[in-house]
């Protein structure tokens, strides 16, 4: 089966191990990632905080381009791409000057008849009806499943049923025979994409998000966006310096974690490219028992 | 000049705001949730909830203190204003709007300098590839803000990881992207 994709720049450099294994995930289940051909940029905070206009067009191409390629769904497995994308076509669904406007900028047609799948969307359609059959370890640890803002707000782009304490993670991980733990972090601000331009922000932010979950006994940190994943992870040296203590919980991509109990090899899953080592996560592997 | 411009440029930042974003700061009752929940609260020189307040009382003087505060500049638009708001004001596009306004019209706070630096360093990244590089947005930006050692011990392991790409990722047809940056520019002058 085939399901189209939009990556997304930082799953092509910083985060490539978020691709990786959403890859090897799926192609174990027997599902085929179709990239969208030649996608650009969603334009991210950037586009947002300078430009409106921008804001909505860029994500737009991106969706055009999907129609024309004669998709119906995509994933995005990015929060920030999901968010910026998901956004960007209910402006244009919602109002006829915008979306006229749009597709004067883009010189492209736009029917809005693309469906956007989030990463859970996209395990719970595709992968979770035949998973069962695959997942034959147990990753034998306690988990703090951090969904920070884009997975859980805006509200009317996420469609979790509880952005306060959402429990979608805690489900999969649960599959993945974790022991997710309760924590009060869970839909907290990592500081995004100040990680260059206010990094001190980053490291007070995630720092307190890296506390709480040290304090409640986390042995693993899940996530499901890029930006959280580094600050979390490339940004620990500074954290080690605002909280005045080394914490060396891994953080891993929801689907890494996923990959580890279907036997998926852990350099398959990208898990040497992490900067906070990952081997006392992959060494709690133990066999499912039958 | 038409008589429709002239009206649009004496428009105060409330009913452009109102306007053009569809945000109505007269619906916010001041119940304070937003500055409650707001995890850079005490980082910002105005509160999100003084924001609107300041929005609604149109004070003498009110739109030079929004446009040239920090607070605009340290949303990071995590929306948890907005998901707790009893009446759904739409504080992170007020803040998109307010830091707009705050370039076009040349008032940005200098301690968001290098904010705004990195937003345009990534920008321009985007309009140059299509996509973002890594490699070219840190370069950009270290020579917006002549931050030039800053991360850089970083680089090394980024590189031997994969991380880091030197070679830019591309979209075939850059001038595409190009030309969808040019239109908007063009029509930003046709508007004002």
């Amino acid at each position: 089966m085939k399901v189209g994709f939009y990556p997304g720049c930082s799953l092509e450099g910083s985060s490539k191990e978020y691709s990786q294994s959403l890859y090897a995930v799926s192609e174990k289940c027997g599902i085929t990632l179709e990239e969208i051909k030649d996608w650009s940029c969603c334009g991210a905070s950037a586009a947002h905080s300078l430009n409106h206009d921008l804001s909505i067009a860029l994500p737009a191409r991106n969706l055009a381009l999907a129609e024309k390629q004669e998709m119906t769904e995509i994933v995005i497995p990015c929060a920030a791409c999901y968010s910026r994308l998901a956004s960007s076509q209910k402006s244009l669904l919602e109002d006829q000057s915008v979306l006229k406007k749009t597709q004067g900028f883009i010189d492209m047609k736009f029917d809005g008849n693309v469906q956007l799948l989030t990463v859970f969307e996209f395990l719970q359609k595709y992968i979770f009806p035949v998973s069962d059959q695959f997942i034959v370890n147990k990753l034998n640890q306690k988990t703090a499943c951090y969904y920070g803002c884009l997975l859980a707000r805006p509200k009317d782009l996420t469609k979790l049923e509880r952005p306060e304490n959402p429990m979608e993670m805690e489900k999969v991980m649960e599959k993945a025979g974790a022991t997710p733990i309760e924590w009060a972090f869970k839909t907290e601000c990592c500081g995004a994409g100040f990680s260059m331009s206010r990094t001190d922000l980053v490291a007070k932010l995630s720092g307190k998000i890296l506390e709480d979950a040290a304090e409640r006994g986390a042995e693993s940190i899940i996530v499901a966006c890029p930006m959280c994943q580094s600050n979390l992870d490339l940004r620990r040296p500074e954290i080690k310096k605002q909280l005045k203590k080394d914490i060396n919980i891994p953080v891993l991509f929801i689907t890494q974690a996923l990959g580890l109990s279907m036997g998926i090899p852990a350099k398959d899953l990208g898990l040497n490219n992490h900067f906070v080592p990952t081997d006392k996560t992959v060494s709690c592997i133990v066999k499912k028992e039958a | 000049m038409h008589e429709s411009t002239t009206i649009k440029q004496n428009k105060n930042l409330k009913s452009q705001l109102e306007e053009k974003v569809g945000v109505i700061p007269s619906h916010c009752y001041q119940c304070g949730k937003c500055t409650a929940g707001c995890p850079l609260n005490e980082d910002m020189d105005i509160k999100p909830s003084q924001v609107l307040r300041m929005l609604q009382a149109e004070q003498p003087g009110y739109e030079d203190k929004l446009l040239s505060s920090l607070s605009i500049w340290l949303c990071l638009a995590c929306d948890t204003c907005y998901s707790r708001c009893p009446q759904e004001v739409k504080l992170s596009l007020v803040m998109d709007f307010l830091r707009q306004e705050s370039v076009r019209q040349n008032k940005v706070n200098p301690k968001a300098k290098d904010i705004l630096s990195f937003h345009k360093a990534f920008l321009e990244t985007i309009e140059k590839n299509g996509k973002l590089n890594e490699v070219w947005l840190t370069l950009n930006y270290k020579l917006k803000t002549l931050n030039l050692i800053q991360d850089i011990q970083k680089a090394p392991s980024m590189f031997l990881k994969g991380k880091l790409n030197p070679i830019p990722n591309k979209v075939q047809n850059v001038r595409e992207i190009e030309q969808i940056f040019k239109r908007i520019s063009d029509n930003e002058g046709g508007e004002k």
